[in-house]
């Protein structure tokens, strides 16, 4: 065992004081019927060789292309202070920080992450993370059922088709209902949530409506109308919740001075590394009115005995460990290490280096659709966007593939993200954030105009 | 509110000057918000703080020296325990052809970590004795939602809708009937018997038609082998329910007992737990589940596939019908895989069922070095924990194992887990993990008896303690009734971009 720490004569000296002849004994408790088959394993590795072959498991993975790969999960600069500050061995902790007097490092830190994402969501209360975007979502929605003790949903189809999905499980277990609200399909608003269809469904059916879930940016990269979608949830005695994306908080109103009574989002842009789908972190951040029903770990600020400043977890009685089969959810294990990260990063960057973000993107984005644009690609839909826009590209899932074979990573073909909706089929989701470059940009153009010519020869060539 | 004491830190907020940090990002076009419009705009900027970097170096830097950690002594905390994170996991993770890697890119880019990640679902299965795994969960809890929702969509696709009940035992964790709760069943709590194991009536009497599964943690949450598990395994399935066993405490029993060749029908790994990744002060994890192959068509998607010609792919947006959906985004906690993937690489299977003795060994150990001075409830080979309890001290000094547990601080050691399970009076779960040494053992074992034997010379020093730490006791009450869960946003934090 490479990191066991017992010589031959300390594992005879603890044999002896417990009072057995060998390990052997200590297992006389595990009935001879029910012990287990040989484990077929192989290893074990020296860290060499393991070293070894890590490296060629992950020069497998291509990372070298140019990437305009969005859809939730985004590129930025992380200032290397991050990192090495979460390498830090006192952050690695055996669990949760029972015993505040010896872990005022990691509860202040969880409570200076609470501030600063309650300050960019413009809400109360953070709870201390969730495992993603998208399990925030879905407990979002089940905050919102218990608060109004109603059991149907409204998720606009701009929400995340991950989150949609997440949301639809978490509900399956219950008599709970979740519906979805289309897109406006053709005109000025294409790709935003259909507000006709929303009001209807809010007053058509027999339950009422616990909360209408949108997202801003949608999945699509398009500007939601918050305000309006909260005013029909809030109209039909629903919550609102909004799931946002939280760099572009920097620039874009925060959920709370639209009325959204609940936000959720994925921290991954802030400064969380891709890393194939997790570990992420889940914001999910309420309002004072809601304190209760929020579920997860919240840490406060209090004294100790002596009147000193100190932090400490709170309101546990919410929590599975206390109030088990009543709890406000089942989290146990959440993403506090990627809080942590979150903190530094917003700390290391500051308010105005937030915007730099977001605003960079933006600039990128105008760039990238002016150059695809050009090459024959215009975007699919009018309305304003942020950082992310959906191409219109003829076969486009087979162009993505040309264009890999180039070097390119063209976005998302939406025919894979969202394969039920054919208005979508001919689309690929685009991304660029501060770290796109001018080249790159260019690159994409140049191939994709090339991509284009060569698909209309073939098609000419298919008529004749 | 800026009192602290010599070694507390002011917060982030405190430390802002408007004005300071910035050029990490070069600045955009004033032009290069022009298309949003107004309405979508933000019209004051976050108050966030403004620092430099070396502020927020120095910030972190003290902060992390309030805590007690893995990395800086013995931490025996009982019950959910991450154990020493070898830090080649953490260079492992930290690849830059896994960190960077985008979970949308085509499977054809990601084939070393689909490799990796089916090659770990292989190794969990074997472990857990289990045919098929998902490692999409991303925590324990998670995992365990994911095997309810199993249970429940296993029973409506054979027509048997009326199983509404879960059985859970009162030793069990919390989770276990907050998820039962959660995918919508009622709980029912089944006692503990004398010896720390299920009491057997009672769990029969509760058995029948209406129950759904049953959810064991085995070891239980007392350190304790079910050790009638089998034929309790035999009469829930006699009822047609199905059986989960929460994995949490896995690392006590590696190669020597298979969940799924025992009988249980569906079980989730605690990786963080049992295979290491650094625990930030609650996360993050990862909580694959595995499954017997009558289960196997309900595990949530993606799935990882592997193809004739040896390629690995994910599974398609829906592929698999019967899958119970997706439990969160994109495929999972990979980076915690990762480190998983590389600890059970390290150990093979050899190394891995020396965990499991050392493990073991060092419970017992403490257990033996602990028993005249502290009562143990129950008396008999313990796995990779075990429950010490105060009662008498408390009983003839008037000492509780809060304060035993405080005063261990000063003694230099994070205290165990306390009064949990909730089913022991003045328990302590200590669990000291595989790779503490003999010296680290025995001076926590020291520390634990001389603080008895204080508790009746000097009761006051007890309770009083901590003495060291950088706050003593804090007053959780008023942190409860009037919450304090954020700052508030300075004075002056609308200032002009700093060059």
């Amino acid at each position: 065992m490479p990191y066991g720490p017992h010589t031959a004569e300390a594992r005879e000296r603890m044999l002896r004081t417990i009072g057995v002849p060998d390990v052997e004994a200590l297992f006389a408790d595990i009935p001879g019927e029910l012990r287990a088959s040989a484990l077929r394993l192989p290893g074990p590795v020296p860290e060499l060789e393991l070293a070894a072959r890590l490296e060629a498991l992950a020069a497998r993975n291509r990372t070298d292309l140019a990437s305009f790969l969005g859809a939730g999960v985004y590129r930025h600069w992380t200032p290397p202070a991050v990192d090495q500050l979460l390498l830090r061995g006192e952050w690695y902790t055996a669990y949760t920080p029972y015993q505040p007097e010896v872990s005022q490092g990691t509860l202040q830190s969880i409570y200076e992450y609470e501030s600063l994402l309650a300050e960019l969501t413009g809400l109360d209360v953070v709870s201390a993370s969730h495992y993603d975007g998208a399990a925030a979502t879905a407990e979002a929605a089940l905050m919102a059922c218990r608060q109004t003790r109603r059991e149907r949903v409204l998720v606009s189809r701009g929400v995340h088709r991950h989150y949609r999905e997440t949301l639809a499980t978490y509900f399956g277990g219950g008599g709970l209902l979740a519906e979805e609200i289309p897109l406006v399909v053709g005109g000025p608003d294409a790709g935003t949530t259909d507000l006709v269809a929303l009001e209807r469904r809010l007053a058509d059916g027999d339950r009422p409506v616990a909360a209408v879930v949108a997202a801003q940016p949608n999945v699509l990269g398009l500007l939601e109308p918050m305000a309006e979608i909260g005013r029909l949830a809030h109209t039909a005695g629903a919550l609102f919740v909004a799931v946002v994306e939280p760099v572009s908080l920097a620039v874009l109103a925060p959920p709370g001075s639209y009325g959204a009574d609940i936000a959720a989002g994925e921290g991954q842009p802030l400064g969380i590394a891709p890393q194939y789908g997790g570990p992420y972190l889940g914001i999910l951040a309420t309002s004072d009115a809601l304190v209760r029903q929020i579920p997860g770990r919240l840490v406060g600020m209090t004294t100790d005995l002596d009147g000193r400043r100190a932090f400490v977890m709170t309101m546990r009685a919410r929590e599975q460990d206390i109030r088990r089969d009543r709890a406000a959810s089942n989290i146990c294990t959440n993403q506090a290490l990627l809080a942590l990260a979150a903190s530094i990063y917003l700390a290391t960057i500051g308010p105005h280096g937030l915007r730099d973000v977001a605003a960079g993107g933006a600039a990128r984005a105008t760039a990238l659709e002016t150059a695809l644009s050009a090459a024959g690609a215009p975007r699919l839909h009018p309305g304003p966007y942020l950082n992310e826009f959906a191409i219109r590209v003829p076969d486009a899932p087979d162009v993505h593939r040309r264009l890999l074979d180039r070097g390119i990573l063209a976005g998302v073909p939406l025919a894979d993200l969202e394969p039920d909706d054919a208005d979508l089929e001919d689309g690929l989701l685009v991304c660029a954030t501060e770290v796109t470059t001018e080249a790159e940009i260019e690159r994409f153009a140049a191939a994709l105009r090339i991509e284009l010519a060569a698909a209309r020869s073939r098609e000419t060539a298919a008529v004749r | 509110m800026s009192v602290t004491g010599e070694r507390l830190q002011p917060t982030l907020f405190e430390r802002s000057r408007p004005g300071r940090g910035g050029g990490k990002i070069p600045h955009p076009p004033a032009d290069a918000l022009d298309r949003i419009p107004a309405a979508a705009r933000r019209t004051r900027p976050p108050a966030l703080p403004e620092l430099n970097e070396p502020d927020v170096v120095r910030h972190y830097v003290n902060l992390s020296q309030l805590n007690y950690a893995v990395d800086t002594g013995f931490y025996p905390l009982g019950s959910c325990t991450m154990k020493f994170n070898p830090k080649l996991n953490e260079w492992a993770a930290r690849l830059p052809g896994f960190a960077n890697l985008h979970p949308l890119v085509p499977d054809a880019l990601a084939q070393g970590t689909l490799d990796l990640l089916w090659s770990l679902e292989g190794s969990l299965a074997e472990i857990g004795g289990m045919d098929a795994v998902t490692l999409q969960p991303a925590a324990g809890a998670q995992g365990e939602l994911t095997g309810i929702l199993m249970i429940r969509a296993y029973h409506r696709a054979r027509g048997d809708t009326d199983r509404s009940e879960v059985l859970v035992p009162d030793s069990s964790h919390g989770t276990n009937p907050a998820t039962a709760s959660m995918a919508g069943f009622r709980t029912v709590t089944i006692p503990s018997a004398a010896d720390g194991g299920v009491d057997l009536d009672a769990f029969r009497a509760a058995l029948g038609p209406r129950t759904a599964a049953v959810m064991i943690t085995n070891p239980s949450t007392l350190g304790l082998f079910e050790r009638r598990i089998g034929e309790l395994l035999r009469e829930v399935h006699a009822v047609g329910a199905l059986a989960y066993m929460d994995g949490a405490n896995l690392n006590a029993i590696l190669g020597r007992f298979k969940p799924g060749e025992a009988g249980f029908d569906v079980m989730h790994f605690n990786v963080h737990k049992t295979f290491s990744t650094p625990h930030g002060g609650g996360g993050p994890g990862a909580g694959p589940v595995g499954v017997r192959a009558t289960l196997a068509p309900f595990l949530p998607g993606p799935r990882v596939l592997r193809e004739a010609d040896g390629t690995f792919r994910l599974e398609r947006p829906g592929e698999r019908p019967t899958s119970i959906g997706r439990l969160r985004s994109f495929v999972g906690n990979t980076g915690v895989l990762v480190r998983a993937w590389t600890y059970i690489a390290a150990h093979g299977a050899s190394g891995l069922r020396e965990v499991s003795d050392d493990a073991v060994l060092a419970a017992n150990y403490l257990k033996a070095r602990l028993a005249g001075a502290y009562d143990i409830p129950y008396d008999r080979p313990c796995k990779h924990e075990f429950v010490a309890s105060a009662a008498t001290i408390r009983r003839e000094t008037g000492v509780r194992t809060l304060d035993i547990a405080k005063r261990l601080i000063d003694h230099g050691f994070h205290p165990p887990t306390i009064y949990f399970p909730l089913i022991t009076e003045e328990g302590m779960l200590i669990e000291p993990t595989e790779t503490e040494s003999i010296e680290t053992l025995d001076a926590f074992a020291e520390a634990l008896i001389e603080i008895a034997a204080e508790a009746y010379k000097a009761p006051e020093l007890v309770t009083g303690a901590p003495h060291t730490a950088p706050v003593r006791r804090l007053d959780e009450a008023t942190a409860a009734r009037q919450p304090n869960l954020r700052w508030r946003p300075m004075a002056g934090a609308e200032t002009p971009c700093p060059d």
